[in-house]
């Protein structure tokens, strides 16, 4: 994308002219969707964007497709279903053996003689180490524009896709557009977009494609895949409950409050990115516009200032309870409930008054 | 062996503010950095020049005065520092900003050799994007390797290299042919202090740069603004909520106030009240 | 290169407005320069707003003003006396001051000082950043022959460092040339940064263009303390900060941040912040013991300047142009010096002493000598009693209740000598004209 650091572009400058779309990218129409899998297992992403996709394409009176590629033809066929029923019209199945593992070679050219072949007019992956390890080279071996980790996505009136994406750490948004290239390319990242309703035994159109690969030529060779041992690293993103902490805490020490009330209400825990860089959690803990974005249904954030980068990482969720020493603290814009306290003495108590609420309410049950 | 590492001056963007009338970055003031990102890039080189004996060039496209973050990379003990600059780059996106450091990478390539491995950070903070490193490997038809943990092995003899990448729920571990385009994952490593000598050296340094045309290319229109195929429409700064939170007033002791918050909880989410009775239910039988 | 020794003509430690000064003044007269930055770049550890004094620069570099990242030009000073909720003020404005070169501005050091340090680098000198010089190098008579700094490798030489270190002078402490400062000459000044779009500046404070005001102010706002507060206006953003001396926080009356906020809150300056996005909360020590408390400046081998000599004349707010002033006299006499090819030891370089005796820098400093123990002496008088008894004064006038005008004066004279005394008014009266001298 364009750096937005320039100046809102003036009038009658190049970004208003929208040129006359080249004839040859006329043919180009329809959604779609590339799948991400690994091991076997589709990313839920590619549900969240088969959701969205799917407005997108009834706005744009078109199909929404998706692209399967591995090389378990009957795991794939299991998976189409899947796209079906979260709302995909029309399913490209590309399956070869030198599509086992994810690799960028074999992925990047069958993605792009896919979409040489059947012309999408929208291109649409997950913001995830894959989707954009994959979008980069796509969207550069097809010369065409992506917008990386966008947060919302429209149909404008001429009937182009309009992408929003914060830039600058978030403290902007800009809304972005490929008008004179095909496909309009665009990564979301995991739990922007809401997860949508699964329509059973919804079916649609399989097309197969016959990859143009052969392991001998490829050259990258996947030795060894470790799975995460601690399984739970890639569930904060789909966790109901998240309690999370930031610097208010005051200690390494002090953060196990968060895991303690974690545990009672059998939620995920995360932090802010100071806490990370303190080595207090890990990374993948981390919650925010470079960490992690959730979606859930309660969050609790107990001395976090709620800072911009912050806030993008949790907007989506339900409901969200700040806890904070400072009446001003910027997390009271955009929580739904506040309460001014102090977390390292709150925390226990909220712990035992869940734990008890909890168990009174089994009993009267 | 030859490695560049591509790095890129950035505003330091904890710093930016956003003029609250106009909604413009208001970037006077606000201090420039090598992206955070690009410093595991710039130290993992640096670590194959300790063990293999490699040179290390830096490359920045970015205004005169990214010759600064240059400096710094000699500073930290890169060789050679190549700044890439001409007003025709201004407004390019990830397209045109790969475009223009493939150009650059091939003439770099002519004139200190062709690099065994490129390398960028995991994305800028600024752009956030991650997609200028895979399209700098597409279009030089470099092995593309993205959020590399660790390298493994290198053989230059063979011209392989073995490396850790970070899948979404695990460790690849690849082996591919140089040459290579890595991205490096943040907090691989840490980046070293250089010394006394080599701080003066840097400061002493020529910078050199090149222009459009320096570096071959002839068709501006695929630089910059112009060579970009995605438009920004529009900039504008978020939306705040409607309403502020609505705050729990509880006087008493800290139980209270924590009965307090758990009422207004599950008063404004009885489903997740009953989800969690549900699953505490679970737990217990 | 690594091997070789590396030897410069001098080495300027601190690259603040004195550093920056010599080191600018030495290379453009050819010297090889090594100036040594502890920050990430000139300017970094200086994120206040400040007010520069045109003359001093002048001296050094003419065109200034068509280069320099100036913010206003001060066509207005404020000087206010406070109490609680009030103030009394006298206030200078003049379109004079907008003279095609004008005499002071309002700047922010972080952008001031990196585009200062461009022009050093442009002479021709060698500049360091993100290096700390830990030790002076000497010899064994015990002269200064280089520095150490804390990265890796050999020290670095010159037959003269010039100390231009700031408040602190650590080096010079650690190595011995010079006393730790004491706490009742040095105020510790916090300040912040608010954010304004420049029209609402312009409206609230009725500027055009460029023009910018100064307010300076004292009273009850120190409670007690001696110090002062302040508030500058910038092209987008207005610095307003407070300080006092380190000896009276000590004493445990308020700390710095609750005399700012304070501040901030006070009736006469919270209008004038309203709306405002605030940004980079700094704190920086000022001396403020003037004339006796200058150390040693010149031994074998060392020069000191700017405020690690103590330079700031602290009635009028002057700092950064005697810091200017103070490095280029410095680099001055060791260009002199290395041109006749003479030693730099402290015989020779007590040339910089008699330079500096001739111009307003020393001038100004002795005649306010009396001014810090005087304030201090009357702490509460000054910075409690008198505004008080201003703004009593002026309520009392100015209210319009019926009372003849005749009755009020009278009221007015009783205030201030039942607070006073008659004795302790005119002794007052004669100490601070003394001091002013
Ligand atoms: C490019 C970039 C990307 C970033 N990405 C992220 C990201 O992904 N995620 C992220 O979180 N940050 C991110 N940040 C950092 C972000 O800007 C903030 O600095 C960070 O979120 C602040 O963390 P914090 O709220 O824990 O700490 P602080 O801002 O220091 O806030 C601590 C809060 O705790 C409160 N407090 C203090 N004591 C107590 C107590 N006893 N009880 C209760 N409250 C107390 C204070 O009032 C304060 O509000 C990013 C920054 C940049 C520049
Ligand atoms: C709040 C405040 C407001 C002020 N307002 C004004 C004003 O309006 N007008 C005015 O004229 N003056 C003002 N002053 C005073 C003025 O800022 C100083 O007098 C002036 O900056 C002194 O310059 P200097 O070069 O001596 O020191 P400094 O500006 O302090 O510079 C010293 C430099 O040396 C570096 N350094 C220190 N130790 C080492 C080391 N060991 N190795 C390497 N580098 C080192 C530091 O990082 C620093 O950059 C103000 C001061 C304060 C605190
Ligand atoms: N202008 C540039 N100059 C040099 N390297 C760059 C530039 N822009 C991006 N890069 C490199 O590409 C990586 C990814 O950038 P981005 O796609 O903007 O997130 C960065 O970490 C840099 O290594």
């Amino acid at each position: 994308m364009a750096d937005a650091a320039k100046p809102a572009p003036t009038k009658g400058g190049r970004a208003n002219t929208k040129k006359e779309l080249p004839e040859h990218f006329k043919a180009y129409k329809h959604v779609w969707v590339a799948v991400e899998i690994e091991h076997g297992a589709v990313h839920s992403v590619s549900f969240e964007l088969l959701g969205e996709g799917r407005k997108l394409a009834d706005k744009r009176g078109v199909e929404l497709a998706a692209v399967l590629m591995g090389d378990d033809r009957e795991a794939l066929g299991k998976a189409a279903q899947d796209c079906f029923e979260y709302g995909a019209d029309c399913v490209y199945i590309a399956c070869d053996p030198a599509l086992k593992h994810y690799r960028n070679e074999t992925s990047t050219q069958v993605l792009t003689d896919i979409v040489n072949t059947y012309q999408p007019e929208i291109l649409l992956l997950g913001a995830t180490n894959l989707g954009r390890d994959l979008a980069g080279s796509v969207a550069t071996t097809l010369k065409t524009g992506l917008t990386a980790d966008s947060t919302e996505l429209a149909i404008d009136e001429d009937g182009s896709l309009a992408a929003t994406r914060p830039t600058f750490g978030g403290s902007l948004l800009c809304t972005i557009f490929t008008l004179n290239f095909r496909p309009q390319m665009a990564t979301v990242r995991p739990r922007v977009m809401a997860m949508p309703e699964r329509e059973e035994g919804r079916s649609g159109r399989i097309v197969e494609f016959t990859p143009n690969i052969a392991e001998d030529d490829v050259v990258t060779k996947v030795l060894d895949f470790i799975a995460d041992r601690d399984s739970d690293k890639a569930a904060l993103p789909y966790a109901d409950v998240v309690v999370a902490g930031g610097l208010g805490l005051g200690s390494v020490e002090n953060f196990q409050l968060v895991k303690d009330l974690a545990a009672v209400l059998g939620a995920e825990y995360g932090g802010s990115r100071p806490l990370v860089q303190k080595g207090w959690i890990t990374s993948d803990r981390q919650i925010g516009q470079t960490g992690k974005t959730i979606r859930p249904r309660l969050y609790i954030a107990a001395g976090i200032s709620g800072a911009i980068q912050h806030r993008v990482g949790v907007e989506g969720a339900d409901l969200i309870l700040a806890i904070n020493t400072d009446p001003k603290a910027p997390i009271f814009e955009f929580a739904h409930l506040g309460i001014v306290a102090d977390a390292v003495t709150l925390l226990p108590a909220l712990t035992e008054a869940f734990a008890r609420r909890l168990r009174v309410t089994r009993m009267a049950s | 062996m030859h490695i560049v590492v591509c790095i890129k001056q950035v505003p330091d963007s904890a710093q930016i503010r956003v003029h609250p009338v106009t909604n413009t970055i208001m970037r006077q003031g606000v201090p420039t950095i090598i992206n955070p990102y690009d410093l595991f890039a710039l130290e993992e080189a640096l670590r194959l020049k300790d063990r293999l004996g490699a040179s290390v060039t830096a490359l920045c496209m970015g205004p005169p005065t990214a010759s600064e973050s240059l400096r710094k990379a000699l500073t930290f003990g890169a060789d050679r520092a190549v700044l890439l600059t001409d007003r025709y780059f201004a407004g390019s996106d990830t397209l045109a900003t790969s475009y223009a450091l493939s150009m650059a990478l091939t003439k770099i390539g002519e004139e200190f050799g062709t690099p065994e491995i490129v390398f960028t950070g995991k994305q800028t903070i600024d752009g956030d994007t991650a997609q200028v490193g895979p399209g700098i490997a597409s279009r030089l038809k470099l092995n593309q390797l993205t959020y590399i943990s660790k390298i493994v092995a290198t053989d230059l003899e063979a011209g392989r290299i073995t490396v850790e990448r970070r899948a979404e729920t695990g460790t690849q571990v690849l082996a591919t042919k140089l040459p290579v385009l890595i991205t490096m994952l943040e907090a691989t490593n840490e980046m070293r202090r250089g010394t006394i000598a080599q701080a003066l050296e840097a400061a002493r340094a020529e910078i050199i740069t090149w222009n459009a045309s320096d570096v071959g290319i002839e068709d501006l229109t695929k630089c910059g603004l112009r060579g970009s195929p995605t438009i920004v429409k529009k900039v504008f700064a978020p939306t705040a909520r409607s309403e502020a939170a609505a705050m729990i007033e509880a006087e008493g002791t800290m139980d209270a106030k924590a009965r307090a918050v758990v009422d207004a909880i599950f008063a404004r989410a009885p489903g997740v009240e009953d989800d969690l009775t549900a699953q505490a239910l679970h737990h217990y039988v | 290169m690594a091997e070789m020794e590396d030897t410069f003509d001098a080495i300027v430690v601190g690259a603040g407005p004195s550093g920056n000064a010599a080191a600018y003044t030495l290379a453009k007269e050819g010297l090889s320069v090594l100036q040594i930055e502890r920050g990430e770049y000139a300017g970094s550890k200086n994120v206040q707003g400040a007010i520069l004094y045109s003359d001093a620069l002048e001296k050094i570099i003419p065109e200034f003003r068509e280069e320099a990242p100036l913010e206003r030009h001060v066509i207005e000073q404020r000087m206010w006396s406070m109490d609680d909720t009030s103030h009394t003020g006298m206030h200078y404005r003049s379109g004079d001051f907008n003279e095609e070169k004008p005499n002071r501005y309002t700047i922010l050091r972080a952008q001031f000082d990196k585009w200062f340090s461009a022009k050093v680098k442009e002479a021709g000198a060698l500049v360091l950043c993100e290096t700390t010089v830990t030790e002076l190098v000497k010899d064994l008579t015990g002269r200064v022959i280089g520095v150490r700094t804390d990265r890796q490798g050999n020290p670095i030489f010159a037959p003269v460092v010039i100390l231009a270190e700031g408040v602190n002078g650590l080096v010079g402490q650690r190595s011995g040339l010079r006393p730790e400062i004491a706490p009742e000459s040095v105020a510790l000044a916090v300040k912040e940064m608010h954010f304004l779009p420049r029209e609402t500046i312009e409206a609230r404070f009725n500027l055009k263009g460029n023009e910018g005001v100064v307010i300076e102010a004292m009273g009850t706002i120190t409670r007690g303390m001696t110090g002062t507060g302040f508030l500058y206006t910038n092209e987008e953003s207005i610095s307003v900060g407070i300080g006092c001396i380190v000896s009276d926080f000590a004493e445990g009356e308020a700390t710095p941040a609750e005399l700012l906020e304070a501040f901030k809150a006070h009736p006469s300056i919270a209008p004038l912040l309203e709306g405002s996005e605030v940004k980079e909360y700094a704190a920086h020590l000022i001396p403020e013991g003037g004339y006796k408390a200058i150390p040693q400046l010149t031994g074998d081998g060392w020069i000191v300047v700017g405020d690690a000599g103590q330079f700031v004349n602290a009635v009028h707010r002057e700092g950064s142009n005697l810091a200017m002033t103070t490095g280029r006299i410095a680099a001055e006499t060791v260009v002199a010096l290395h041109r006749k090819g003479e030693a730099m030891d402290g015989y020779t370089l007590k040339e910089y002493e008699r330079r500096l005796e001739a111009t307003f820098v020393m001038k100004d400093l002795k005649k306010y000598k009396g001014i810090p123990g005087l304030l201090d002496a009357n702490k509460t008088t000054f910075f409690g009693t008198y505004p008080r008894l201003f703004s009593q004064a002026m309520q009392t006038w100015f209210r319009v209740d019926g009372v003849d005008k005749k009755t009020k004066e009278k009221a007015i004279l009783k205030s201030f000598r039942d607070s006073r005394s008659l004795r302790g008014l005119l002794g007052d009266a004669w100490r601070v004209a003394r001091a002013w001298r």
